[in-house]
């Protein structure tokens, strides 16, 4: 007993509960990780995996990208955390689609799971598929993709802008010599003068003024916003054709934010591509966006066009996150917060894990978890109010109360 | 940047200042003074009384250990010292200066040796841990780099010794040169492989004991360094993993490496005192050992300020290192 008070346990908190693991619990979940995790990564490394065994085809040929039933977990110390659980939409060519949700609910993961650059080995795609249509017409599924493979999709036909411009560029190299390096990767008839036109072009296509300058400097010679349109230069340099930008403008100034955006769109009108665009901004989506996907801890609870998700919103975390827009409130008025706290990852329950906050909340919906309903060609949520069958032989929990 | 270096000089020699009088008061307070172990045999048989030694002592400046004499005499070693000269050891007989100048190039070469083979050895390893952490790989070096870093170097020493030079008698056990073979006076080489072959062994001792350090070092600083923003960018560059980790990652593990290793050049000078008394090598950090040990103070203030200006120049170069290997830092 006296060791379990000398050693600090590992603790899991969730909402209402924190629990202790025990020593026992921790050796078997450290041995049953290292034992998926060994599967996995063996997967990965394959050398010569012949292409039949990840082509495939698209279910709809007017998509670059289809998620289909993604699950990327991480297997932690803790536990297995289900970062992604179950998400399914797809990226229409030509289209701008926004994916909102509150920090932590897995946007990042389920972007980083497309370019198979999940931190490994603890963060592992479980199941499901990506299916994406390369350029000459073949469909790749990505989950089964070897790296060596992955390798020449990333950077070339799928470009990624990360939130951080600060410290999302190598401190020790010049901007030159990082965009070039793009180029000369993917582009084997390019040589470094070349690249480095290339380079220069690009900068100035983004609104670099002094694009020589800038060639020439070390990214800490740059600002924030400087930094992340060298980033998008970056991404643009090979024509991709779909550019995933996560929370491209989160760590800007606001002034800085609206022009990072409107390069953006501009920037897909030219390279006539897609992007998706990840953000728990509601107005940037609005602004930006052609389709919703709103994500809730590891799962898509809504997804719609962008008029169907914001004038007719049918999840109430939807509604929730609707309300608690700040342009919403009029002056003196709080700002609306949807109470309560999402899930602990690690044991996610088999209901609906907005249970907990919902306003709404029915018997039912402590039972199995809800279902996706079609509202439209493209509208969709899962949410039991608006299941007829259910819906009439249930009452509300809240009104019984 | 000149005005960056004068500063830290200035402020390196406040610190000097404050060493030096530290380290005199301690060797002035130690229970026998190099009169009293010169002495105390002779004492003991009669054949010198207690007014000799005290005549002697007055000789040697050590009769008045009083505060005041103590400050006064330190007076006096600080303005010959300000003056450039150390004084004379009481043990070797000869000017300090000297006494360092002649001893010191074998530790540096044992020291220097010991060092490139530690740091080709451990960055390397290093980095292929961080690569692979928690595989078999890193669990395997790290445990390795751990014991080399805890045993004692003196345990190391014995163990060697022991089995290489006593069982197995592959290496000569200690010295510098071998006692039992007559070289003729042209023999060069085979004087020179001789000496080679005894350094061996200390050689070996000092690289084990460092290569753990340098290796963790490595490790921790190439894992920060691949858990980065900009490791994650090269990768969804569709670099490979090769270039990530040794183009991408390694420039940036260097910044911290070169610094702190430049940082340790100067302090190859200073000898590996107790090494180096295991195995009987005549280098700077033996003849210190016997010095103190007589309570030669001249000699141990003389060595003790040199080790103080290593230390202090191997800071000074380790900042100068960051301005030329981090395009970020300007030193102001
Ligand atoms: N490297 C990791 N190790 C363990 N858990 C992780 C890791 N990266 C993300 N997660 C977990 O995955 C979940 C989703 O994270 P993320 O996709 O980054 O959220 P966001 O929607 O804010 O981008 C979070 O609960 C987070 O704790
Ligand atoms: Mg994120």
């Amino acid at each position: 007993m006296g060791m379990m008070k000398i050693f600090k346990r590992k603790k899991i908190q969730g909402i209402d509960d924190t629990h202790y693991l025990t020593l026992k619990e921790e050796i078997r979940i450290s041995k049953e990780n290292n034992k998926i995790i060994r599967q996995f990564e063996r997967r990965k490394a394959r050398r010569n995996v012949d292409e039949s065994e990840y082509l495939t085809q698209m279910r709809d040929p007017s998509n670059v990208v289809e998620f289909d039933e993604l699950h990327t977990y991480f297997y932690t110390e803790v536990g297995t955390v289900k970062a992604v659980n179950g998400v399914s939409f797809d990226i229409p060519e030509g289209k701008i689609i926004g994916v909102v949700g509150e920090s932590g609910c897995g946007k990042s993961v389920t972007s980083l799971s497309l370019m198979q650059l999940v931190q490994a080995p603890q963060g592992q795609i479980v199941s499901g598929s990506i299916r994406y249509k390369a350029s000459d017409g073949k469909c790749y599924d990505v989950t089964k993709m070897p790296t060596s493979e992955m390798l020449k999709i990333r950077g070339k036909d799928i470009a990624m802008i990360f939130q951080e411009p600060m410290t999302s560029l190598n401190p020790v190299f010049r901007i030159g010599e990082q965009m070039d390096e793009v180029v000369l990767l993917h582009d084997s008839s390019a040589t470094p003068e070349s690249a480095r036109k290339r380079s220069i072009e690009m900068l100035n296509l983004v609104g670099i003024a002094m694009a020589d300058k800038v060639y020439s400097s070390y990214p800490h010679e740059l600002s924030g916003g400087m930094r992340q349109r060298v980033m998008i230069a970056m991404a643009l340099s090979c024509d991709p054709r779909l550019i995933i930008a996560d929370e491209p403008t989160t760590a800007l100034d606001v002034t800085i934010q609206a022009q990072i955006l409107d390069l953006l769109r501009s920037v897909m009108n030219r390279i006539n591509g897609s992007i998706m665009l990840i953000t728990h901004d509601l107005g940037v989506i609005a602004e930006m966006a052609d389709e919703v996907v709103v994500m809730y801890a590891g799962r898509i609870i809504e997804k719609g066009s962008v008029r169907e998700i914001f004038h007719n919103p049918r999840h109430p975390y939807t509604i929730g996150l609707m309300k608690s827009k700040p342009g919403k409130a009029t002056q003196g008025e709080r700002l609306y917060s949807i109470k309560g706290q999402v899930p602990n990852p690690i044991n996610m329950p088999d209901h609906c894990y907005f249970y907990n906050r919902c306003d709404h909340r029915m018997e039912i919906c402590s039972k199995a978890y809800p279902e996706m309903l079609q509202f439209s060609p493209t509208h969709f949520s899962s949410c039991y109010l608006y299941d007829e069958n259910k819906v009439g032989d249930t009452k509300n929990v809240k009104e019984s109360e | 940047m000149w005005r960056y270096v004068i500063k830290r000089v200035l402020l390196a020699l406040l610190i000097l200042l404050g060493v030096s009088a530290l380290i005199y008061l301690l060797s002035m307070l130690m229970p026998a003074d190099y009169i009293d172990n010169q002495t105390s045999a002779a004492l003991a048989n009669g054949s010198m009384t207690q007014d000799d030694v005290n005549r002697l002592k007055e000789l040697y400046g050590l009769a008045d250990k009083s505060f005041g004499g103590i400050i006064k005499s330190y007076y006096s070693w600080l303005i010959s010292t300000l003056s450039g000269d150390l004084g004379f050891s009481f043990l070797y007989g000869k000017p300090v200066t000297e006494v360092i100048s002649d001893y010191v190039w074998l530790s540096f070469l044992i020291a220097l040796i010991s060092f490139v083979l530690q740091t080709v050895i451990a960055i390397p390893m290093g980095i292929k841990a961080a690569v692979r952490q928690y595989g078999v790989y890193d669990y395997t070096v790290s445990v390795f780099a751990m014991i080399g870093t805890a045993l004692p170097s003196f345990f190391l020493s014995a163990l060697l010794m022991n089995v290489l030079s006593i069982k197995l008698g592959l290496f000569p056990l200690q010295g510098l040169t071998s006692a039992t073979i007559v070289f003729a006076k042209d023999a060069h080489l085979e004087i020179f492989l001789d000496k080679a072959w005894h350094l061996v062994l200390p050689i070996t001792v000092l690289t084990v004991l460092g290569v753990g350090g340098t290796m963790r070092f490595t490790r921790t600083n190439m894992l920060e360094v691949l858990n980065s923003d900009y490791i994650r960018t090269a990768r969804a560059k569709g670099l490979s993993e090769n270039t990530v980790v040794y183009k991408h990652a390694f420039r940036n593990t260097m910044i911290p490496l070169i610094t702190s290793l430049s940082g340790m050049l100067p302090g190859l000078f200073g000898g590996a005192m107790i090494t180096e008394t295991v195995f009987a090598i005549p280098g700077i950090g033996y003849m210190a050992l016997r010095a103190t040990q007589q309570g030669d103070i001249p000699f141990i203030m003389g060595y003790n300020m040199f080790l103080a200006i290593l230390t202090v120049s191997g800071m000074l170069i380790s900042d100068l290192m960051y301005m030329v290997v981090d395009p970020r830092v300007k030193l102001s």
